[in-house]
């Protein structure tokens, strides 16, 4: 990736409860509306970054979100990062899978916020912790792909 | 901290903690009138002079340990619940944890007059030490009450919380066996907890056979609210409702496509006038606008 053209400032949030879920997602729907994100779009990334805060509360038992605003030329876009110094996940290929939980869940935060944003990467380490990293761009005038729903 | 100065402010604590207690009266006397005791000690004036007796009291008791400066000093544990209860009603009257630090300050002017007169006569070498220490202990209790002021403001915080809690989650009654939830909100564990309570006790005292829940004001639905809803409208048919989800704005459809939820158990009605014409149908209640159009008499 391209270092970013403007160094943008970056916010840290809490989570460590569900009133701290409820203000990541009012934050991060907050930097997503002034970006430029459509209200689908905002949507969808404000609902991704609820599965994964949860995530980080319920199985990693607490941590940090952190959002940067990304400006590559007149692309504009938002990096999320949900941190934490849990269990960490022994299998990311099973913990992305539909409907695999360990935790009485449906088992589609993961798989499901993954089809929400246009990138999502998971580092961890058994023992040390995860971090769930997810990209949004904003979509200029919503194309219309034939063939595609 | 020169051993020599040391000594010296331990004598003038000590000397501070033998002023309250032979003052001790006429210091409570002069604080029941001051708007912090007053206005909280309400019985009787006696109440609020025995209110500052206890405040002189743990004063002193701080003082001779010589711990001035020290806010969890032991010697304010016996009024630490009385100080809290201060500041919370301090603050349901609507003051702020500085205004009531503030109304704390004005005690220490009362203290310092009195010490004043003490020294009447040809003025006391110690006397500055002891005036900086009452000064000292006098900053600690205002500290010692506005963390009590703040721990009362987290306290009421989440009273309010509780209350909104229960006040947003009316269930309205919209034809005969036809009830109506419009949510509003974060739908959280606990929230919807609520709001199955509420729902399963209506649809029992109402004999709803149907409910509606409008989700127009939830802005965003995950596979937590998603599941929350499912298990709510489960919980509905048990008791013999048909539970109807209105309100289903579309971009909250297309996430939830997206995330791969599966809501076709699920009846869903674009709006809630939608769902509340078939709940209509299906008790065999249609509705028409007249042929002559004219307006009921
Ligand atoms: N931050 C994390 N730390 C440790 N384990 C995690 C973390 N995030 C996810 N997992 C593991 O991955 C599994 C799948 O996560 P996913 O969010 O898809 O489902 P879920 O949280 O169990 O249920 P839900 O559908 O309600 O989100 C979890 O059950 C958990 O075992
Ligand atoms: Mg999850």
């Amino acid at each position: 990736m391209t270092p970013a053209s403007e160094p943008a400032t970056v916010t840290s949030l809490p989570i460590g409860s569900d009133a701290d879920l409820a203000w990541v997602r009012h934050q991060v729907r907050q930097f997503a509306a002034e970006l430029g994100f459509g209200l689908v779009q905002q949507t969808k990334i404000v609902t991704a970054a609820s599965e994964l805060a949860r995530n980080t509360l319920v199985h990693g038992g607490g941590g940090q979100a952190q959002i940067h605003p990304l400006h590559h030329g007149p692309a504009r876009g938002l990096r999320l990062l949900f941190t934490d110094t849990g269990p960490g996940i022994r299998d990311v290929e099973l913990a992305m899978t539909d409907g695999y939980t360990t935790g009485g869940g449906l088992g589609l935060g993961l798989s499901g916020a993954k089809r929400l944003v246009d990138e999502l990467s998971v580092e961890t380490e058994p023992g040390q912790g995860t971090v769930v990293t997810v990209v949004a761009w904003v979509t200029r005038a919503p194309a219309v792909r034939p063939g595609l729903g | 901290m020169h051993v020599p100065e040391r000594a010296a402010a331990d004598s003038a604590a000590r000397e501070l903690a033998a002023f309250l207690e032979s003052r001790r009266e006429q210091i409570a006397q002069r604080w029941a009138d001051a708007p912090l005791f007053r206005t909280v000690f309400t019985v009787s004036r006696d109440e609020a002079v025995e209110a500052c007796k206890a405040v002189v009291d743990a004063l002193s008791e701080v003082a001779s340990s010589g711990r001035l400066e020290s806010v969890g000093a032991p010697g304010f544990g016996p009024v630490r619940e009385q100080l809290g209860h201060m500041a919370a009603s301090r603050s349901r009257s609507g003051f702020t944890p500085g205004q009531i630090a503030d109304e704390a300050a004005g005690l220490r002017a009362v203290a310092v007059e009195l010490l004043h007169g003490e020294a009447q006569g040809p003025p006391e070498r110690e006397a500055p030490d002891v005036l900086l220490a009452l000064t000292v202990l006098m900053g600690t209790l205002r500290l010692v009450l506005m963390e009590t002021a703040v721990s009362a403001g987290e306290e009421l915080i989440a009273r309010q919380q509780l209350q909104l809690l229960e006040v947003a989650t009316p269930v309205i009654s919209l034809w005969d066996g036809i009830i109506g939830v419009p949510l509003i909100g974060t739908l959280d564990s606990a929230r919807s907890q609520v709001v199955m309570e509420s729902l399963l006790q209506a649809i029992v005292e109402q004999r709803a056979r149907y409910a509606i829940l409008d989700i127009t004001g939830v802005p965003t639905v995950d596979s937590l609210v998603a599941q929350h809803l499912m298990k709510t409208v489960a919980a509905a048919r048990l008791m013999g409702a048909e539970c109807i989800v209105s309100g289903i704005r579309p971009a909250i459809a297309q996430t939830i496509v997206h995330l791969g939820i599966d809501l076709s158990s699920v009846l869903t009605r674009s709006s809630l006038a939608d769902a509340l014409a078939y709940a209509l149908a299906r008790q065999g209640i249609e509705v028409f606008r007249r042929a002559d159009g004219a307006s009921p008499r």
